[in-house]
């Protein structure tokens, strides 16, 4: 009987990892979408914060080191470096100066941010760009272990995202220009 | 009866078919190992006739000894008594027989290693010489780019999944990977050489024939590993010149006001993040170089001929085409599309 029980739970445990690898190699329907350019606190209609989004990339490890390996291709490690920061702001810390959330992240990518981060509007499709930001999120372990990415390809002294521990987010202000 | 007769012959008839269409198949083709078209598949194929003609000398012979035995064996019916010590002849005369043929047998491949190990060296030891034409391959999942290396910096350009040589000039490749391991592999003119990233090989070949030749990776590298392939032309001498002048220029600036468009959309979307146009703004190297698409004889790594039809298509949903490849799907407006098509037209 235990023993029953016991490969029930493992084959369960196997469906459950399943999911971990799942690819979708066609565009997603848009179930996530971007907010309205969200500067400030204050907007029209009834108080209270929008439900929070959820990022069907956060879910799974093929977009999350999908998102790695598009952030070195489109550059963004040419100003965020590998997370440390640089000419853009550290990206491994728990810093957030505009929101740790993912629609904070993303409106980041699409809008653009003053001083520097360029808009990347109808550059980057809508899927790459959450890839982009659950990866993004990895960086300072906000992302689950088993869909944070496990190594890096190349030589790199920084730790694989996986193995970040994860940091509590704060709010922050730019530096000072 | 006869019904089952006629399907019997049915299928004799249709193995028939197969078997001849499989000879006739090895017999030409533009992806054949055994149509040598230089001096590279020329050594291996003689490598490899060889040992195909003594393994099948080989075989027959085991074959008849397997019959001759099976004839000649001697039935429990025929002998009353179990035979305990045979006649000393018999002995003497098998005994001789296996010692030869095992010693032919070592014999047979130690022809084999040392034939394999000098056709080996002379494939590769004269890589230093070989001061032809100088090519860079980047093995990306999952196409091939390619890099003409010159001495001029003004005459190094970048293109993709289709190589034009010179024929009779020796043309060394430098193979490098930028995420798996690939294989570069042109029957027709060479062996296989892996592309192994952080690694640069190096690998020779030369087309004695002008004509076209078939390239396929040869190392399991993902999901489209059998959709990752690129043509060899091999053409004279002016011709390739002509070629290649035409491919150090940089892109058609667009005339019509179609093309214009295009050309706008072509900057302004999701393009420019990945691909480059030489004489414009665009200028990422992530995928392959699209200065000269129009040139080119196929498109996506040789899987879809270049025709209008499949540009079009391969921009909207290159993932139905090849799942899994990195080309993301996208939504142009109608207007938009046809203007980028026809821009990348004209891109000869």
């Amino acid at each position: 009987m235990f023993k029953q029980l016991l490969l029930c739970v493992c084959l369960c445990l196997f469906v459950a990892s399943c999911k971990r690898e799942q690819r979708q190699f066609s565009q997603p329907p848009a179930n996530f979408k971007a907010y309205d350019v969200t500067m400030s606190d204050i907007r029209p209609g009834s108080p209270g914060l929008p439900q929070p989004v959820q990022n069907p990339s956060d879910q799974r490890a093929f977009d999350a080191s999908e998102g790695k390996r598009l952030f070195t291709q489109y550059n963004c490690s040419g100003c965020h470096f590998n997370g440390g920061g640089g000419i853009g702001p550290p990206l491994m810390d728990e810093k957030w100066i505009y929101g740790e959330n993912p629609e904070n992240i993303y409106d980041t990518i699409v809008e653009g941010r003053p001083n520097g981060m360029p808009s990347f509007r109808h550059k980057i499709p809508d899927n790459q760009v959450q890839e982009l930001v659950a990866y993004v999120r990895s960086m300072s372990g906000q992302l689950r272990k088993d869909v944070a990415p496990t190594r890096n390809d190349s030589m790199n002294a920084r730790r694989s995202e996986q193995r970040t521990e994860r940091k509590t987010p704060q709010r922050s202000s730019p530096p000072p220009q | 009866m006869s019904k089952r007769i006629s399907t019997t012959l049915h299928t004799r008839g249709r193995f028939a078919a197969l078997t001849v269409a499989l000879c006739s198949a090895s017999c030409g083709g533009i992806q054949n190992a055994l149509n040598p078209s230089g001096p590279q598949a020329e050594n291996l194929s003689r490598l490899w006739w060889l040992m195909f003609t003594v393994c099948s000398i080989v075989f027959v012979l085991v074959i008849v000894a397997v019959l001759l035995a099976l004839r000649n064996r001697t039935r429990d019916s025929e002998q009353a008594a179990p035979m305990l010590e045979p006649p000393r002849e018999q002995e003497l005369r098998r005994r001789n027989v296996v010692a030869s043929a095992v010693g032919i047998t070592i014999v047979i491949l130690f022809v084999f290693l040392i034939v394999s190990f000098m056709a080996g060296r002379s494939m590769t030891a004269e890589l230093a010489n070989k001061n032809g034409l100088n090519i860079e391959i980047n093995g990306h999942q999952w196409w091939w780019e390619v890099r003409y290396d010159d001495v001029d910096a003004s005459n190094i350009f970048t293109t993709a999944n289709e190589i034009h040589i010179p024929v009779g000039v020796p043309v060394v490749f430098s193979l490098r990977a930028s995420d798996v391991i690939h294989s570069f592999w042109v029957p027709n003119l060479s062996g296989k050489k892996d592309l192994i990233p952080g690694k640069i090989n190096t690998i020779w070949l030369q087309a004695d024939k002008p004509g076209v030749y078939r390239g396929q990776c040869a190392e399991y590298c993902g999901l489209q590993h059998a959709q990752m392939a690129f043509w060899i032309v091999a053409e004279p001498q002016e011709q390739f010149n002509a070629w290649r002048q035409n491919q150090t220029q940089t892109s058609v600036p667009p005339s019509t006001d179609s093309q214009k468009r295009g050309q706008q959309v072509f900057l302004t979307a999701t393009c420019v993040m990945c691909h480059a146009i030489n004489g414009t703004t665009a200028g990422s190297n992530v995928g392959p170089n699209l200065t000269h698409i129009a040139s080119r004889n196929t498109i996506a790594a040789a899987t879809l001929a270049n025709t209008r039809e499949h540009v079009r298509q391969w921009i909207v949903d290159s993932q139905s085409v090849k799942p899994g490849n990195k080309m993301p799907q996208n939504n142009l407006g109608e207007a938009d599309l046809q203007a980028l098509v026809d821009y990348l037209q004209i891109l000869k």
